[in-house]
């Protein structure tokens, strides 16, 4: 099984000619270099060869999207280049279902968040700080050799510390540092874990350490006892990234005191790069543990969802309330990953990148604010609707999408995670659905303040979105609406790689078969894909039985 | 050492009564680093002494560089030896004998290890020299007894790492040492370099004296002072009343723990490195620090490797010692050059855990993480000597306030080699920390593997802080990105080269690791038997090619 899991996996080597993984990578590190090299005393000439760059790494990414083989589960356009030979470190670099919308993701983002926000000062270091993040970014999706992996995972750390401590708000060292030594931390035990997992499992030649990522999976040499362990290495680096309860006070301090490229980034990439190595790091590398784990890190993901809305309601600055939604709405993602069926992990890629485009929106809005009123508290703001009714009418359906009002791509998201949860574990999602209407209570009353009313003095004024701005958010509203009504061909191209993903968890651990409902298929007309899957799932019911587990 | 030497003179008489006495022989190639630097230094001293007041500015200086560049290039054909080559680029060798070997009567052995040391500790007398060009001007110290000095002791590094005999070691130890401790109260006008010259002086005659305490029992406890003898002997035979070679072992691991200033033994370190010549810290981080690790690596793991369960866990815990405590106590510093020793004491914990792996992989990691360690500290430092401004004294941490906006250059190369001691990724510091603690997961100390990394974390937030103190404050929120050339710093060119080179290197090494990884691999320390040539140098004077007089076995 795991034979044929390979070959599935390198398939699609060589599909396609042109080096578009590397690209993606060099494209914006290029651009960094070349505008670090640039002078300081013509700040317009960087930030246009940001702009470029950002915009020719987002071409490149929907390139790729169109190029991706929809069915394929296994890893596409992989190249490979040895590295450090002695170790088996290799640029390997591939991307399956999973780490595709990601990739887009981020190169929709990045121009988006170059467009919607310009430094205060120093534009030359922002715009390379910026761009550096980016190729980082795209490194670490695309990675399939650990240690890349992790080197991408952790070079994010510097511009993003850079771009919050120099070009932030406030107390924006202190934001900055917190920031740099919390993750730094939980990276350091990411990194043990990764060298004891390279040694012990001895895939290189001979037995020797290998870092080479579809090497490591087919070995099968940990005892269970350190897979578990190596698997808590890697899973608090990665709830520090997400960020799970209780490794989450870094997040609203490094929200609140960023700059709004900054925020749009941190929260609409970097925080997925915790989900996304929880999947790829975490379920597959480490079936058995995962399996064992998976209650402890429901229970976590539940109280996130709870606990991140109560106090973002509790909140008195805008941007602080959207960073402990981003506690909530990743705690989705985080509880449709161990709900460990295929709704579940669907639902939960579908969350990052959903909650990647609000969330990105979101801030954006909430720079378009501060540039007006240079403040994010919610007591100084009131009836903005009246004075800037589209600012306010964006803000209105980006904050429906946010909350998960059907027809907008919120929805879709939290409703597979939910359901997934619900098949596995119906009670963690009964109170994780509380969650929503938390979501919807927090933003309807930061909405109720700040844009109902009439608009004192010092709002009067507010003017309403430029064109430049409008500009800036139509391609966000659009995929908003899109993800909405229509997410099927994201579906589509996710589900073939998750149902690899759950496969081999099955095969992997023993006595562990994947949680769905008998009648699945009553349950999951919501999506044509889903329905195609659950079909076959159950059949697969028929045969062994398996009930939800609860 | 010298039992040895007697043993292999043997006067034999001879028909015609003559008395034909053999000494060890020689391969002068192979001392040919060591010579280079030894003469080179004397003949700087010689020669100054007759130029006086008529030397060109720079001259030591670039002598100093082009004697260091020949002593690392003489080691280029041994390396080939030691390594089986048969080329060296378009010269064709033809090897007699390859692989690592003994000589100077089993004095000295030549292996990859002490070859990469050599080479390290070159590379430490260039950053030294040019480091200190413009601030020996600057602090009108100008004259050759700095560059002479640090030639001197990287003689002593170098026999320290080529060092097959404890003898020998304490050598080199004593001749690295002594030159040090002049360097460190070099500054006459500063009382804090004096203070330090002495309190150098005193504390490391005393870790010498414990060091050749040491010595004295191993011998008592082994027979030998012989790398190869003590380590045949330890695979022969089963110490039962081992008291004397535990207490030889734990007293020369003080002695050599001192040098590198692992915790406890490191409280002289903050306020030598604070008083000393910044220049001369430089050296003393990185080429004292190479020696001495040097001799870690020969004693314990080549020559007492296979009675590692002993000294193993004394070492562990030494290394935890030093990574956490250096690393606590770095950041409540609030000069920079304090900060920087503290830290250099957590690094020392590092070279520590590969050591304790006891492994070919830990001497790799060891290799590889002093050789980094000497571009990453020389060029910190080489910072440090340009901010320090006339009269070596401005090492606070409010002195790099803005140094973004006057030296943006400066800053920006100071923040590359910080980044890269806090082992960020793509510079060659995340490298030797990761095979650092690939050599401790691989000998299944994970714990110590995750301390090391916890405490690299808690170090980070030392950089963090004088990378803020230069880059995010100083003024610059809400202005433009004004270089200010008002308070802008001189850099000397020859200061400049070197922080150049130790960031190109830095981050050379750190995108294409394999380069120096390759070498650090080769480097492996060999306990090889000194072999009496058949046809050894006779002090007779005739009948030598008789060959009687050999001592061989």
């Amino acid at each position: 099984m795991t034979a044929s899991l390979l070959s599935s996996v390198f398939a699609s080597e060589g599909a396609s000619s042109f080096p578009i993984l590397p690209a993606l990578i060099f494209v914006p590190m290029i651009g960094a270099v070349l505008i670090a090299l640039m002078p300081s005393s013509r700040p317009e000439l960087s930030r246009q060869m940001a702009i470029i760059t950002a915009l020719l790494t987002g071409i490149l990414s929907i390139a790729l999207l169109i190029e991706f083989k929809t069915d394929d589960a296994g890893f596409q356009f992989v190249v490979q280049q040895t590295w450090v030979q002695s170790l088996d470190i290799k640029f390997f670099l591939g991307v399956d279902g999973i780490s595709l919308f990601l990739v887009v993701l981020t190169g929709i983002l990045f121009p988006i968040a170059l467009f919607a926000a310009k430094p205060e000062h120093s534009p030359k270091g922002y715009y390379a700080w910026l761009t550096l993040l980016m190729a980082g970014c795209m490194g670490a999706f695309l990675s399939l050799d650990l240690f890349l992996f992790f080197l991408m995972f952790e070079i994010t750390l510097v511009p993003l510390y850079m771009l919050i401590g120099k070009w932030g708000h406030g107390r924006r060292v202190y934001a900055a540092t917190k920031f740099f030594l919390y993750t730094m931390l939980g990276s350091a035990f990411m990194l043990v874990s990764i060298v004891t997992l390279a040694v012990l499992a001895g895939a290189g030649d001979k037995g020797g350490v290998s870092f080479d990522f579809t090497k490591i999976i087919a070995t099968d040499n940990l005892a269970t006892s350190t897979g578990r362990w190596l698997f808590l290495g890697m899973a608090i680096a990665f709830a520090v990234k997400v960020p799970s309860f209780p490794f989450h006070t870094w997040l609203p301090d490094a929200h609140t005191e960023a700059p709004t490229a900054g925020s749009i980034d941190l929260a609409g990439i970097l925080l997925k790069l915790g989900t996304y190595g929880f999947l790829r790091y975490g379920l597959e590398l480490f079936p058995e543990a995962t399996v064992w784990f998976a209650p402890v890190m429901l229970t976590l993901a539940t109280i996130g969802v709870v606990y991140g809305g109560i106090v973002a309601a509790m909140q008195r600055n805008l941007k602080r309330l959207v960073a402990y939604s981003s506690v909530a709405h990743m705690g989705f993602a985080l509880m449709g990953l161990f709900a460990l069926n295929v709704e579940g992990i669907e639902g939960s890629v579908l969350q990052m990148i959903n909650h990647g485009i609000t969330t990105g929106a979101l801030f954006i809005l909430l720079g378009f604010l501060y540039t007006r009123r240079h403040t994010y508290e919610i007591s100084q703001l009131k009836g903005i609707a009246k004075v800037a009714p589209i600012f306010a009418g964006v803000f209105t359906l980006v904050m429906l999408a946010s909350i998960g009002v059907p027809g907008l791509n919120g929805f879709v998201g939290e409703f597979l995670v939910l359901l997934g949860t619900f098949i596995a574990h119906r009670w963690w999602a009964v109170i994780a659905a509380t969650g929503v209407i938390i979501a919807a209570l927090y933003l309807l009353w930061a909405y109720q303040r700040v844009f109902q009313g009439e608009p004192d003095e010092a709002n009067k004024t507010f003017p309403d979105l430029k064109i430049s701005e409008k500009l800036v958010m139509v391609p966000l509203v659009g995929l908003i609406i899109f993800l909405g009504i229509y997410p099927k061909p994201v579906l589509d191209r996710i589900a073939p790689s998750v149902k690899r993903v759950v496969t081999r968890l099955e095969v992997q651990v023993d006595g562990f078969h994947e949680p769905i409902t008998r009648n699945g298929a009553d349950l999951l007309h919501i999506t044509e894909s889903s329905h195609t899957l659950t079909g076959e799932h159950a059949l697969g019911v028929a045969t062994n039985g398996q009930g939800a587990n609860q | 050492m010298i039992a040895s030497l007697l043993a292999q003179v043997p006067i034999e008489p001879i028909d015609s009564g003559i008395v034909h006495v053999a000494g060890p022989s020689i391969d002068w190639l192979a001392l040919l680093p060591m010579l280079i630097l030894l003469v080179g230094g004397l003949l700087t001293l010689t020669f100054s002494s007759f130029l006086k007041k008529h030397a060109p500015k720079r001259l030591f200086t670039w002598t100093t560089v082009a004697i260091a560049v020949a002593a690392a290039i003489s080691v280029v054909p041994m390396w080939a030896r030691v390594q089986g080559w048969n080329s060296v680029l378009w010269w064709n060798l033809d090897q007699a004998h390859t692989g690592p070997f003994s000589t100077a009567g089993g004095a000295v052995g030549i292996d990859g290890f002490s070859l990469f040391i050599t080479v390290v500790l070159c590379a430490g007398v260039v950053l030294a020299a040019l480091l200190a060009d413009g601030f020996l001007r600057r602090e009108s110290m100008s004259g050759p007894e700095f560059y002479v000095l640090v030639l001197l002791s990287a003689v002593g590094g170098v026999i320290m790492a080529m060092s097959n005999d404890l003898i020998v070691l304490f050598i080199g130890l004593e001749t690295l040492s002594i030159a040090v401790y002049v360097l460190a109260g070099m500054n006459l006008r500063r009382v804090q370099s004096q203070e330090s010259g002495l309190k150098y002086f005193i504390l490391g005659a005393f870790s010498s004296a414990f060091l050749l305490y040491g010595i004295a029992m191993l011998y008592g406890a082994t027979g030998s002072t012989n790398f190869v003898d003590i380590r045949d002997f330890m695979a022969a035979v089963v110490p039962i009343h081992n008291g004397l070679l535990l207490l030889g072992l734990v007293l020369v691991l003080v002695g050599l723990a001192f040098k590198i200033s692992a915790v406890p033994f490191h409280a002289w370190s903050p306020d030598v490195y604070d008083g000393a010549p910044t220049p001369a810290t430089a050296w003393m981080a990185s080429g004292v620090k190479a020696a001495a690790v040097a001799g870690l690596v020969r004693v314990f793991m080549l020559t007492f490797s296979n009675y590692a369960s002993t000294w193993k866990p004394i070492v562990y815990v030494l290394a935890i010692l030093s990574m956490v405590i250096g690393a606590a106590l770095a950041i409540v510093q609030s000069n920079v050059k304090r900060m920087l020793a503290y830290s250099s004491i957590s690094h020392a914990g590092f070279i520590l855990m590969a050591i304790e792996a006891n492994s070919t992989n830990g001497i790799t990691a060891a290799a590889f993480y002093v050789a980094v360690y000497t571009f990453m500290v020389a060029g910190s430092f080489g910072v440090a000597t340009i901010v320090g401004r006339k009269g070596d004294g401005n090492h606070q941490l409010s002195d790099y306030k803005g140094l973004v906006r006057s030296n943006p250059w400066l800053a920006g190369s100071f923040i590359v080699l910080l980044l890269a001691q806090a082992g960020v990724p793509f510079t060659a510091g995340f490298f030797a920390k990761f095979l650092a603690i690939t050599a401790a997961a691989d000998a299944h100390a994970v714990p110590l593997a995750i301390i090391a990394m916890v405490s690299a974390v808690i170090s980070a937030f030392l950089y963090l802080r004088i990378i803020v103190a230069m880059f995010m404050s100083g003024g610059d929120d809400g202005t433009e990105d004004v270089i200010d050339r008002s308070k802008r710093l001189r850099v000397p060119f020859a200061a400049s080269l070197a922080i150049g080179i130790c960031v190109v290197v830095t981050v050379g090494y750190g995108i294409f690791p394999d380069l120096l990884l390759h070498p650090a691999r080769n480097a492996t320390p060999a306990a090889v038997q000194f072999e009496r040539p058949t046809d050894s140098i006779n002090l007779g004077s005739a009948g030598s090619s008789s060959g009687s007089t050999t001592a061989g076995r």
